[in-house]
């Protein structure tokens, strides 16, 4: 079992008020930051932690840090990307309402690192009672002198507001998210500017997602170094990985980057094994937006190697015979699952979702969910795969977002994988539409 | 100033020119279509991408290429930059692709629509379509609006490229939003009614690029391409009152205002000059308007006899009309 840096005090009761946090030694970061550490020295220390974004990019985050433009006379935010609507991914929301405080203390930290004096939680709108948990936390830590004018006599002014959004999934992208925090219908900006030269209100802005602002306390506290000591090559650190699908365990775990996916899975720390004993079809390793790869590739690489959760082994390959560890949300697949149905089940979300900003987005999410509900209730003919294959092809890499590459890569890839499946769907459309019917032959020859 | 080199051709443009400014420049076959930006509307552009292009060099300073295709409306020129758009068959491909989404769910009814012959998407297709779609499904389809007692919304043709939000954007403070709905099921929404107050919303229909948006004093009069367009010009209290007319014999059945090669307008102009002055007596005519556009409408004018409209490259030989020789 791995150090704990996120979810250590996560169960303790009472964990959610000041009074319990601050004994669990809470808020020690910003104490050590703002009155013994330069702004700068901050941002040194999350470069040399390695830490890397944790919403799905995976950008290292202390260069973004440095990116940050800093012209005078002019405000510097710092934004959380609180927004998590991926498929599968619930560990920010678990950890906001467990810990509200540590999030907090991490926008703290932050905004000192940045020269921020005002910064905003953008939460998503469903989680709305998480929005009520974090304004308390936030009214305890303004009581308590640690937000607001002259924190703890320093001199310096931090305001952190939690506004929630309407529930758009595009909010999720940094510059959409910024849109909708002014008050605007949530369409992604075009780049450059990036944010960090032109964010929010026009002015340099930092957009982060939740755990990596609440993995700063850590460093600081503990220093970057130490922070880059666990984990594998340049990921460094611990990621929470929202579990679920077909396994035992399914739930939010914390383990340092470099466990084997094998043991991941199969280990009664984590997932402790398929769910009934059945057989693993397929893993979508982080978020239903990354490819999904079959049995025999998540748990060994085309190589031959073992498979580790990290960002470099999971993309090991590229998209022939890997994906990404993206925001950490770890679906499994047994036997009995349908992967036609599970791909059209996310084009229906990306489709649902697209902004309707840029045309390939807009028009292909839903050629692609239409052509996909044909497969999959028995109307398909042969050549829709290759249409799929073209419809995603024509999409990806050709929109403002990344929201368009969301919608093909989990199409493209399962086609590349699981293709005899599909053929079968549409060879069999009267078996293939019976209920609980599942393609077998694949997985066969595929453990054999 | 900023040198770049765009499909082999060396040009200098302005700091802070974008891509296609500097392919415009340029002009001829080599400059990337446009649907969504209108240079005279701040913050257009970006949504549409058929104007992607191929940057395999960044700068001089920094000579690595773009990871992915730009769009060339919105992406500044870098001193030494090289772009290729015809000769990069990617960017071709990548065209072609965003045609045929645009098209998916295009009613197509061109025969029926007021905009066909001057209609950007009807060049679009005929340039970088294809001849059969592998569309199956039902279009998507809306009601038709009535903004005000001009202007008609058919959002079934809308490519949703923005531009009549942005005019009524800058045309009133009053409005801010334009667009209802998300994905393909977005549409203009009828809150832009609100503009229809305003002197200058006609503007809307002139910047449409397709047959969304429609003139009501002029639906059904006549096919473009049978109409003279004349340069005309009036004292006018509200705009510059410089037009062109579109009219048959003595009839005006359409002021539109001035527009370039690229069907971007010269002069916004207002709504009194657009669909109350429809008597030739209104007017002070110029003479007969130029029409430069990669469409029908410029070939059957003036420029008589026309031999070749180069609309399709390449044209098979028989189709070429030999000319009487004096």
């Amino acid at each position: 079992m791995g150090i704990k840096i996120l979810t250590e005090h996560i169960n303790v009761p009472g964990i959610e008020t000041l009074e319990v946090y601050r004994k669990h030694g809470g808020y020690r970061s910003v104490e050590k930051a703002i009155k013994t550490m330069t702004p700068d020295e901050v941002v040194e220390e999350v470069k040399t932690s390695g830490l890397r974004g944790r919403g799905g990019a995976g950008f290292p985050a202390g260069m973004k840090w440095s990116f940050l433009a800093k012209p005078e006379g002019v405000p510097r935010y710092l934004v959380c990307n609180a927004d998590e609507s991926e498929p599968g991914t619930f560990k920010d929301r678990v950890f906001m309402e467990k810990n509200p405080h540590a999030l907090i203390e991490g926008m703290i930290t932050s905004s000192y690192a940045l020269g921020a004096n005002t910064s905003y939680i953008y939460i998503r709108g469903e989680l709305l009672f998480i929005l009520r948990i974090l304004e308390k936390a936030i009214a305890e830590a303004y009581a308590a002198g640690l937000l607001g004018k002259n924190i703890l006599g320093s001199g310096y002014d931090l305001d952190l507001h939690v506004a929630p959004g309407g529930g758009a999934y595009i909010c999720g992208e940094e510059t959409a998210l910024l849109e909708s925090l002014e008050g605007k219908r949530g369409n992604p900006r075009n780049k450059p500017p990036f944010p960090a030269v032109k964010g929010l209100f026009q002015s340099p802005t930092v957009v982060n997602n939740v755990e990596t602002i609440a993995s700063v306390p850590w460093i600081v506290n503990n220093t970057g170094a130490e922070y880059a000591k666990i984990g594998i090559g340049r990921s460094t650190g611990t990621k929470l990985i929202s579990a679920s699908g077909n396994i035992n365990r399914p739930g939010v775990y914390e383990i340092d980057l470099g466990v084997p996916v094998e043991e991941f899975i199969y280990s009664d720390e984590y997932c402790g094994g398929i769910w009934k004993g059945k057989q693993l079809k397929a893993v979508v390793p982080g978020g239903s937006s990354v490819p999904i790869l079959p049995a025999d590739l998540i748990l060994k690489t085309a190589a031959g190697e073992q498979r580790l959760m990290t960002y470099e082994s999971l993309s090991d390959g590229g998209f022939v015979s890997g994906s990404m560890l993206g925001s950490g949300a770890f679906i499994v697949f047994d036997e009995d699952q349908c992967i036609v149905r599970n791909t059209w089940n996310y084009a229906r979300f990306y489709h649902h979702e697209s902004c309707g900003q840029c045309s390939p987005c807009r028009e292909g999410t839903g050629w692609m969910e239409r052509v996909l509900h044909r497969i999959e209730h028995g109307h398909g003919h042969q050549q829709d795969i290759d249409l799929l294959v073209s419809v995603a092809k024509q999409i990806e890499g050709n929109t403002i977002c990344p929201l368009g590459d969301a919608a093909a890569w989990p199409v493209a890839s399962a086609i590349r994988h699981f293709r005899e499946e599909f053929e079968w769907h549409i060879k069999h459309p009267q078996e293939a539409t019976a209920p609980g019917a599942v393609y077998r032959g694949q997985l066969a020859a595929a453990t054999v | 100033m900023a040198k770049i080199t765009f499909d082999g051709i060396e040009v200098e443009v302005e700091d802070g020119t974008t891509i296609l400014q500097a392919a415009r420049k340029i002009g001829g076959d080599v400059v990337p279509p446009a649907m969504c930006f209108y240079t005279p509307l701040k913050g257009s552009g970006g949504k549409c991408r058929v104007c992607l292009v191929k940057v395999t060099q960044g700068s001089a300073r920094d000579p690595r290429p773009m990871p992915k295709l730009v769009a060339s409306c919105i992406t500044p020129v870098q001193d030494g930059m090289v772009v290729e758009n015809t000769t990069n068959e990617d960017v071709l491909n990548a065209r072609k692709g965003i045609v045929e989404m645009l098209l998916i769910n295009h009613p197509l009814d061109c025969p029926v629509c007021d905009q066909a012959g001057e209609c950007d998407l009807q060049n679009l297709s005929y340039e970088h379509g294809v001849s059969a779609t592998r569309y199956e499904e039902p279009r998507r389809t809306f009601d038709k609006v009535d903004l005000g007692p001009y202007i008609q919304l058919h959002m079934t043709r809308c490519i949703l490229c923005y531009r009549c939000v942005y005019t009524a954007d800058q045309i009133t403070e009053k409005r801010v939003h334009g667009v209802l709905g998300r994905g393909d099921a977005a549409e203009i929404g009828t809150y832009i009614e609100n503009v229809i107050d305003n002197d200058f919303s006609g503007n809307v229909i002139d910047v449409c690029p397709v047959g969304a948006l429609t003139d009501k004093t002029w639906r059904f009069k006549n096919r473009v391409w049978f109409t003279k367009p004349m340069n005309a010009h009036r004292d006018c209290p509200t705009c510059s009152g410089k037009v062109t007319l579109w009219g048959r014999g003595d009839t005006v059945l359409r002021v539109t205002a001035r527009k370039d090669e690229y069907a971007e307008v010269e002069e916004f102009i207002c709504n009194t000059c657009r669909f109350d002055k429809k008597e030739m007596s209104d007017w002070t005519i110029e003479g007969p308007r130029h029409i430069d556009r990669g469409s029908v409408i410029s070939a059957n004018h003036y420029e008589l006899p026309v031999v070749n409209v180069p609309i399709v490259p390449n044209l098979p030989k028989s189709t070429v009309k030999k000319m009487p020789t004096e």
